[in-house]
């Protein structure tokens, strides 16, 4: 049962990281602004949920430093990236709620 | 539809609605925690898992787990490589504070013989208590700055405070209190949930996994797990305590680690500790 | 100040069985700090074992011994009672010494 769960939980964000990571049309420093927003958002949420995952905050990082270097497809790209693997933080939290019990020695 | 589908179909509604009229069968303890039956459970999956380990021997982690390294690690017992650590936490330990007063001070039997014992709730302020918390509590509480959590002077406090209480079986009590059940429900549940990007639990390394190798290391049972705390461990070159432990757990499953003694951390010690009642405290401990 | 060297030399007629532990960072000198600054180097380069005036043991160590070095060999002979002479100096110059009875 869990297996299958993990799996679900796996194919979920590896969906969700693909569909960030797909080209994008040249992207401006709104562009950024408007994903790296929602990362932040996405891991600020994760963060209550005390479930913020290390590698998120290293894509936003690299969001970031591609930013300042003027690199705008890249940053929204990385953006994109944190804020999916916000998301599947969010998710695994969430879906924890419950899911823990199967793990339980009885 | 014919006929024969159509009774299939209704069959299905009407189990449907059992289901959702019903609700789940009454599993009687499904929400107040029975820690003793948890207790013998933890114990007998673990007894049962490895029927040749002597329950003692459980504390000994991945040495207990593998043949070769207990040979290795009971040669590594003649010559600890925790001594200097311990002689530094004998010493320090035993050195006043600047206004007189010292730990021995802030502990029962001044301090002696009692790691067995921590964690306790305390019931005046709601929540659980840790020796590290302890320590630095009293540390505070007599004008002396706090110690960090996961470095050297915690680890070498905790590592004598614990050889003073070598051979004593863990002590762990949950008082009549539905916060302190709470608490321990929390633990329990922070040790079974699955979280980091790499989206393990304790429990699937510890229960799932204990004897087998993570990489290069092999794997030692929750059961027993912290009676050996803190511990000279050679991948850190030193001595570290039980929230260095926690705190480094996570980031390696990819997890943002809490703040050291934060609440869940508290409630998860809590519950290992308990847990492993009866089994003696062996701290402090040498690990790869 | 207490000595850095913690010894015990144990003979069992024929040999002696000596184990060691050594107070000592062993920098390997390609680690960094937290400011991410190298720390400089700081090892032991020679250690070595002295019975009835010969040497027993001497080992040339270099970057790559681990912090708190533990040792363990044995040598042929050996009584209870006599001296064994342990000492170590690293690259920085510094140096300790110790002397333990055989057990």
């Amino acid at each position: 049962m869990s297996v299958i769960r993990s799996f679900i939980f796996s194919l979920i964000s590896a969906l969700l990281i693909a569909a960030a990571t797909s080209a994008l049309a040249a992207s401006s420093e709104a562009d950024f602004k408007a994903a790296y927003a929602a990362a932040e958002a996405a891991n600020k949420e994760a963060g209550t949920l005390r479930n913020q995952w290390t590698v998120t905050a290293a894509a936003m990082a690299a969001a970031k430093k591609a930013a300042e270097s003027g690199d705008f497809e890249k940053a929204v790209a990385q953006s994109k990236e944190a804020e999916a693997l916000a998301k599947a933080s969010i998710f695994q939290a969430t879906d924890e709620k419950e899911a823990w019990k199967a793990l339980e020695i009885k | 539809m014919n006929v024969r589908s159509a009774m299939h179909f209704a069959l299905g509604l009407v189990a449907l609605a059992a289901l959702a009229l019903g609700g789940v069968p009454p599993a009687v303890a499904a929400d107040t925690p029975d820690p003793v039956a948890d207790a013998k459970a933890f114990r007998k999956f673990f007894t049962e898992k490895f029927p040749k380990v002597k329950l003692e021997d459980f504390v000994n982690g991945p040495y207990s787990m593998n043949e070769d390294m207990h040979r290795q690690w009971e040669e590594k017992e003649q010559f600890p490589p925790y001594e200097f650590s311990l002689d530094m936490g004998k010493e320090m330990f035993s050195k006043p504070f600047k206004n007189g007063k010292s730990y021995a001070d802030c502990f029962p039997n001044q301090g002696i013989g009692i790691r067995q014992n921590y964690p306790y709730f305390d019931e005046k302020e709601g929540k659980v208590i840790t020796l590290e918390l302890a320590l630095n509590r009293c540390r505070e509480a007599n004008g002396e700055p706090p110690f960090s959590y996961v470095k050297d002077e915690m680890a070498a406090l905790t590592a004598y405070m614990a050889f003073t209480s070598r051979g004593k079986p863990f002590d762990i009590k949950i008082p009549n209190d539905p916060r302190a059940l709470e608490a321990y429900q929390n633990g329990k549940r922070y040790f079974y949930t699955r979280r980091g990007q790499l989206n393990f639990s304790c429990a699937t390394c510890h229960v799932q996994s204990p004897g087998e190798r993570i990489r290069a290391e092999v794997l030692a049972p929750a059961l027993g797990i912290l009676n050996a705390m803190p511990i000279y461990r050679s991948e850190w070159s030193g001595m570290g305590t039980i929230s260095r432990r926690f705190t480094t757990c996570n980031s390696q499953i990819r997890g943002v680690p809490l703040s050291p003694q934060d609440d869940e951390y508290r409630d998860l010690e809590y519950y290992l500790s308990y847990v492993s009642n009866g089994l003696p405290i062996s701290g402090p401990g040498a690990r790869p | 100040m207490a000595s850095t060297i913690r010894v015990r030399a144990t003979s069992s007629g024929e040999t002696t069985e000596v184990q060691a532990l050594i107070q000592h960072p062993m920098d390997s000198g390609f680690v960094k700090d937290a400011k991410g600054e190298i720390i400089p180097p700081h090892f032991i380069q020679e250690l070595t074992f002295e019975y009835d005036g010969k040497n027993v043991f001497v080992a040339d160590w270099g970057a790559a011994v681990s912090k708190d070095p533990y040792v363990k060999f044995s040598f042929k002979g050996g009584k209870k009672g006599d001296d064994l002479k342990i000492s170590w100096v690293d690259n920085k110059g510094a140096t300790d010494t110790t002397t333990a009875k055989i057990q």
